[in-house]
């Protein structure tokens, strides 16, 4: 069966116009929330359903929840709805929690319910005005359900700040900065308490699962990997925005829908910042399905897609998006301060048509050397990205390097 | 039990101490943080390591179990 391009599950209902849907519209709609009593057992529908998180690191959901479930000790647990949504190019989360909130608190009550949490925070990016705004409502309408446990957390801007130990060590100590594990935050988490810390649209589909079940959300699916997903369309894409899709659609059908064509298109940046460069052509086919894009060494990450036009010089493009990753270090760890400044300004030096000499061998050495020697995995995607860069780029990289000049553009140095 | 050789980034300062007691398994790079050969350490290179374990005023390495990262 194959459903139409946008499969509106978590998206079905109002028009997305900048307007939350309010509580009585929701269970209007949708049922109040079936109580994780009331139902066999969620987890192991969770489990079932195959359902990822989508924070970007593609945890299976039930195995989480059944780990801290199933926690030593009678210590009451903590969630963490994450919807930090640092990553600049991705508005999945902040779409999501801007018209569909109660969904999200469906989530977080249901994943309490069943892991034994006594509290819930909304961790909620504070640049994204009008999902704090939403959240904030909506709270507000689920009052009586939500008394005293749950309260909302403005992040703090920064790529890091929603890292899952960071999340934790902002609400704890008001420094959004990550923490050496172990021990990891399902042992010892915000207020020391085992915490699940749970993307937003991971527990939105929880939340549909729970009322409509696994076999439900595995309707959806073309191949291995069953369900539906949130993902952005950006860059070189006349239709950019949030798109709900099924899991297996080619990114050529989405683009394709959305305005993009692949002549038009230079190369496709996959999964997010700590994604990967991948060739319009490899792209186009490529389904959106964390199984295959696994095997095709890529990741499905955040859902971010984003399309680099055919005019557009990939060394320039790797240069703004690794400048980025570098200023957003948490500067804790010496080889990710250094090791990514040095691997930006090389960069930067390269697109801007000012190399240094062996400045290419530079970026060769520090992607290896950088790897893995971090207290968090920043240093890791971004290095993951930049090795993706040399491999869809790699000829731009080595004229910039010998000519100073783009292959692309003709230009020396200037953006473009 | 084999035992790797755990670093916390955070709390290393790269003052590098440490690599001079155990050159044979830390390694330095051009800022003079820690690079660690990675899999276990040998029976004959214990001693050296334990020594650059010492050495490091920060406490930012530690002998821990070949799995320690993995069992939750
Ligand atoms: C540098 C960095 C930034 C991250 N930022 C976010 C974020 O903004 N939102 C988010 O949900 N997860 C983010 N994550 C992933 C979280 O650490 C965590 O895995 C996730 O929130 C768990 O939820 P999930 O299993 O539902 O994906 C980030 C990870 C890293 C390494
Ligand atoms: S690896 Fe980088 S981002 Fe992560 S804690 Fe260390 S300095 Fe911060
Ligand atoms: S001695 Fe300690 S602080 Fe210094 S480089 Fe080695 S591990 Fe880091």
């Amino acid at each position: 069966m194959t459903l139409p391009l946008d499969t509106r599950r978590l998206l079905a209902g109002p028009a997305l116009d900048g307007t939350p849907e309010r509580y009585a519209a929701h269970i209007a709609r949708l049922g109040v929330l079936p109580l994780v009593g009331g139902r066999a057992d969620l987890i192991g529908s969770l489990e079932a359903s195959g359902l990822l998180g989508r924070g970007g690191a593609g945890f299976a959901v039930g195995r989480k929840w059944r780990a801290l479930a199933s926690r030593d000790g009678k210590d009451s647990a903590v969630v963490v709805a994450n919807g930090a949504e640092g990553e600049p190019a991705s508005h999945k989360d902040r779409t999501l929690m801007a018209h569909r909130p109660h969904l999200v608190i469906d989530g977080a009550l249901l994943a309490a319910e069943a892991i034994g949490a006594s509290e819930i925070v909304f961790y909620v990016g504070r640049e994204h005005v009008a999902a704090v705004a939403a959240m904030k409502a909506a709270m507000a309408e689920r009052k009586p359900e939500l008394g005293k446990r749950a309260k909302i957390v403005l992040a703090p801007l920064g790529y890091v700040a929603g890292e899952a130990t960071a999340v934790v060590n902002y609400i704890n100590t008001g420094k959004g900065k990550p923490m050496t594990v172990p021990p990891r935050v399902s042992q010892r988490g915000v207020g020391k308490k085992p915490t699940l810390v749970q993307n937003v649209e991971s527990l939105a589909y929880a939340a549909l699962i729970a009322r409509y079940g696994d076999a439900w959300y595995r309707m959806a699916g073309r191949l291995g990997s069953k369900g539906t997903a949130l993902i952005t369309l950006s860059g070189a894409v006349r239709d950019a925005g949030v798109w709900e899709i099924e899991l297996g659609t080619t990114l050529g059908e989405v683009a394709e829908e959305a305005g993009a064509r692949e002549d038009r298109t230079a190369a496709v940046l996959m999964g997010g910042y700590f994604g990967t460069w991948t060739t319009a052509r490899d792209a186009w086919t490529m389904p959106l399905d964390p199984a295959a894009m696994k095997a095709s060494g890529l990741a499905f990450g955040c859902g971010l897609l984003w399309l680099l036009p055919a005019s557009a010089c990939g060394v320039h493009a790797t240069a703004q998006i690794i400048e980025y990753l570098a200023d957003a270090s948490a500067a804790q760890c010496g080889p990710c301060l250094f090791g990514l400044r040095a691997l930006a300004d090389a960069t930067v030096r390269l697109a801007a048509g000012q190399p240094a000499s062996g400045d290419l061998q530079l970026i060769e050495r520090l992607i290896p050397q950088t790897a893995g020697r971090g207290a968090c995995h920043h240093p890791d995607g971004a290095v993951g990205f930049m090795a993706s860069a040399l491999n869809v780029f790699g000829e731009d990289f080595e004229h910039h390097a010998r000519t100073g000049r783009c292959s692309v553009t003709g230009t020396s140095g200037g953006v473009r | 039990m084999d035992q790797k050789l755990r670093i916390d980034w955070i709390l290393c300062d790269g003052y590098s101490l440490c690599s001079p007691e155990a050159p044979e398994v830390i390694d330095l790079d051009e800022w003079g943080y820690p690079i660690i050969r990675p899999g276990v350490i040998a029976e004959h290179e214990l001693k050296d390591v334990k020594r650059a374990v010492g050495a490091c005023p920060m406490s930012a390495l530690s002998l821990v179990p070949q799995d320690f990262d993995k069992r939750s």
